[in-house]
Order: structure tokens, then C-alpha cells, then sequence
């Protein structure tokens, strides 16, 4: 029987219905059309379908969207950012773009909490998103260089 | 690949979570962070028919000092007690463990408690709580009990919890006073994160005079239950645990491995690698006592 959820999604309250079994990664797409998220093994392996959760990254399709009720979900349209944008469109940090999002999510979540990071820190980081292009190299580059970039913005800023 | 239909329930306590787990119907499971359950359910291995979420309940969260050791809340998130400096100071071993432990994102829903519960013969938490000789406390509206970690797991995937009993704590014992400890978690898996193949836990302490004082071993992933390396840990007490005397000590760990076949690796495979495995562990863990500051 559906129930009633409200959610913050990318800053905005969402109040719907919804059945329990819905995961958050088919309510964000299907109910509320935001198909940024991408949803890849449905059995949390590949990491597309990240998205911060209070802040850090979860895998939205281990979690039902009831779950998430009364917390704050970023998907990847709400991360306005754009330095790391930037940095992998520079850096050719994607090919299909099946992982991207997961992975700026990813990038996001390290680079809140670890701003001066290591290339072994980028990659335990990406660890559980994968890139089916193998395009690794060139994501750990992007993250660090929105890295260096971000601490530069900070001083300047 | 989509959970089949269940009722979801969030209580305001745990005396109503008990209420409940105690009411005849559905098959109730509890879920706090759902990192195991979510995908059994979705590949339709697991069925429930109805969900009590455990997550918001304060009383369950948490790291503290109680019981002459550590007391971890079952609801605890792994990414939290990754960050804990109790943990990281007075439970190295567990702390050890967690890094391995999925990833980022899963570490971040998580819980200790379901790690436990879930019971999984090559997971992690349960290996370096096992190894540690935790004890777990179990809450019903029956009222509570607490038993020992090794008679709670009883099987891969199987608990000694009644259908109206949950996990509410896990009980770690205080490290001794007075040595130099040093714990590692080492393991076999195809790429970092991933489930183990085989998984090692150690822990020792070392007196001034660098000789073995406590020792605390285990293997997971080669029989259902990961296994207390009890024999090595006699072995090797009062001698410098030095490398052959490891490599020796670590082989009587074989006698008590019951590897299976899987997709991951053979049952002779696992069997060669497991004492080795710990050996390894081992040696890292007495680096550690022996340069505290690394």
C-alpha cells in the first residue's frame, strides 16, 4: 500500500505517495523525471546510481525511497559545481557517460571531507563506481584537478 | 530485479520495534541500513512482508565505554565508527576491519549491527569481532539476553536470534593494559571492496621485551562461520613471534577450515591460502606494535 514521503531533493520539499517498495534511484527518475541519476545493476555493484544522501554518497538503489524520508537527497542536476564539471569535461573524464554521475558524486562526497586528496584517496573514493569505458586515468586526473582548483578558489575566494 | 511487495514500518522506539518484531503475521525483517537485505531483496532472495526500520532510533546508535570494554549500538553506521577515535583506540581490530568493508557509498548506510546479523562467512566486521571474542546483546519484548558472538553465529547466514529477538549491541572486550598492540585486516578478493575470498584478522600485544602477550586470530570466507585461530594463538603466546614461528603457528589454523567451491575460488585454493593469509596478518599487526606511531 503506498505511503506518504516527503523528501528534500536538491533543496526543494517533494511530498508524494509512494509504494514501499520503490527504490529512491526509480522515484527520483520515474516520479520526478530527474534522470541524471543512472540506474545500472539494481543491486548495489556498479555505482551509477549514487547520490549524496544528508550530504554523502549512498547508492540510491540500496535504499527505498521511504527510507529517505524527511532527509536531503543531491542528485547529480542539483550539484552546482562547477569547477568539477569542468575539470572532466578538461580532462576527458568520460566516454559514454554511464558512470558519470556516480562518479561527480563520488568526487563530491571525497572532496567535502578530504579537499587535499591523494591519488590513493581518488581511487579508494571511486572504488565503487565503475567506469565500463575503463577510462579511470582520466577521472582520477579530473578530481584532482578540481582538487587543486577548489583549494585555489578557497584562498583567493 | 525489483523487490516484490512489503509493508514498511518506522517505529518511534525500540520498545515498539520489539511490539513489532513479537506480533503474529507477515515475515518481519528489520532494516537499518539494508546493505545486504536491499539486494536479497531485489534478486527476490529475500521476501518479507514487512520492513521495521531500526535507523532513526537514537538508542541504538552510537559508540561508548560500558561493560569493562566498548559497546557499538547494532544501528551504528560503519562509515561512523570508521571515524571514531574510541574504536580506532581501544578496538584497533574492528577499526582494521571497516576499511575493507564494501565501499564508500555502502559504508555509508551500513551498519555494524546488520553486518553482524547478516552473518555472512567471509564479512569483515563479523571476522574481526569474532577474532576480538565480542559477545552481542539481543533485545525481545521477552526482555534481553546476551551471548557470546561464536554461539550467535551459528551458520553462513544463519543467527541464533528468534524470530521476535534483534540485535540491539555488540560487546567488544577492553584491550589489555600495558603491551603494545598492533591489528590488521589482510584479504584475497578480485578488486579492493569486493566480497573477500578469504579474509585474515590479527591482533597482538607485545610486552616491553617484544614478546607475545595477546594474541587474537582469524580466518573468514573458508568455512560458514569464520574460525578463531585458537591453536595458533597458544602457539605463539610468550615467544617473539617471529617468522617462522608465525609461518609454523599459522598452518594449525588448516584442521579447522571447511572451504567450499564458488564462483570466486576453489575449496583447495582457498584451503592453501588461508594460513599464509593470516601469517601475513599477523606480521603486519606485530609492525604495528613494534612502531606504534605508523
Amino acid at each position: 500500500m503506498p505511503v506518504p514521503v516527503t523528501i528534500s531533493v536538491n533543496g526543494r520539499a517533494v511530498s508524494d505517495t509512494v509504494e514501499p517498495r520503490v527504490t529512491l534511484v526509480d522515484f527520483l527518475r520515474d516520479r520526478l523525471g530527474l534522470t541524471g541519476t543512472h540506474v545500472g545493476c539494481e543491486q548495489g555493484v556498479c555505482g551509477a546510481c549514487s547520490v549524496l544522501l544528508d550530504g554523502v554518497p549512498v547508492r540510491s538503489c540500496l535504499l527505498f525511497a521511504v527510507q529517505a524520508g524527511n532527509r536531503s537527497v543531491t542528485t547529480v542536476e542539483g550539484l552546482d559545481d562547477a569547477i568539477l564539471l569542468d575539470a572532466f569535461e578538461e580532462t576527458h573524464a568520460m566516454q559514454c557517460g554511464y558512470c558519470t554521475p556516480g562518479m561527480l558524486i563520488a568526487a563530491r562526497g571525497l572532496l567535502s571531507d578530504t579537499p587535499d586528496p591523494s591519488e590513493d584517496d581518488i581511487r579508494e573514493a571511486i572504488s565503487g563506481t565503475l567506469c565500463r569505458c575503463t577510462g579511470y586515468v582520466q577521472i582520477v586526473e579530473a578530481i584532482a584537478l578540481a582538487a587543486t582548483r577548489l583549494r585555489q578558489d578557497e584562498r583567493h575566494g | 530485479m525489483k523487490a516484490a511487495p512489503f509493508e514498511y514500518v518506522r517505529p518511534a522506539s525500540l520498545a515498539d520495534a520489539l511490539e513489532l518484531l513479537a506480533e503474529p503475521g507477515p515475515e518481519t525483517r528489520i532494516i537499518a541500513g539494508g546493505q545486504s537485505l536491499v539486494p536479497m531483496m531485489a534478486m527476490r532472495l529475500a521476501r518479507p512482508g514487512r520492513l521495521v526500520d531500526i535507523a532513526g532510533l537514537d538508542a541504538l546508535a552510537g559508540i561508548g565505554r560500558g561493560d569493562g570494554g566498548i559497546v557499538v549500538g547494532a544501528a551504528t553506521v560503519q562509515a561512523e565508527a570508521e571515524r571514531s577515535p574510541l574504536l580506532a583506540a581501544e578496538a584497533p581490530l574492528l577499526a582494521a576491519a571497516l576499511p575493507h568493508v564494501g565501499h564508500v557509498q555502502t559504508r555509508n548506510r551500513g551498519t555494524i549491527g546488520g553486518s553482524v546479523a547478516h552473518c555472512d562467512p567471509a564479512a569483515e566486521i563479523l571476522l574481526a569481532a569474532l577474532a576480538m571474542r565480542a559477545e552481542v546483546e539481543l533485545a525481545s519484548v521477552r526482555g534481553p539476553r546476551r551471548l557470546a558472538l561464536r554461539d550467535f553465529a551459528v551458520g553462513a547466514m544463519m543467527t541464533a536470534a528468534e524470530d521476535d529477538e534483534m540485535l540491539v549491541r555488540v560487546l567488544l572486550p577492553a584491550r589489555p593494559a600495558g603491551l603494545a598492540i598492533g591489528a590488521a585486516v589482510r584479504e584475497v578478493s578480485a578488486r579492493a571492496g569486493d566480497f573477500a575470498v578469504l579474509a585474515a584478522a590479527a591482533e597482538i600485544g607485545l610486552d616491553e621485551d617484544g614478546v607475545c602477550r595477546h594474541l587474537r586470530l582469524a580466518v573468514g570466507g573458508a568455512s560458514p562461520v569464520p574460525v578463531t585461530a585458537e591453536a595458533a594463538e597458544r602457539a605463539l603466546l610468550g615467544t617473539r613471534a617471529d617468522t617462522d614461528a608465525v609461518r609454523e603457528a599459522t598452518r594449525l589454523v588448516a584442521p579447522l577450515l571447511e572451504p567450499w567451491d564458488d564462483q570466486r575460488a576453489s575449496a583447495s585454493y582457498r584451503r592453501r591460502v588461508a594460513p599464509g593469509l593470516l601469517a601475513r596478518a599477523l606480521e603486519t599487526a606485530a609492525e604495528r606494535a613494534r612502531s606504534p606511531e605508523e
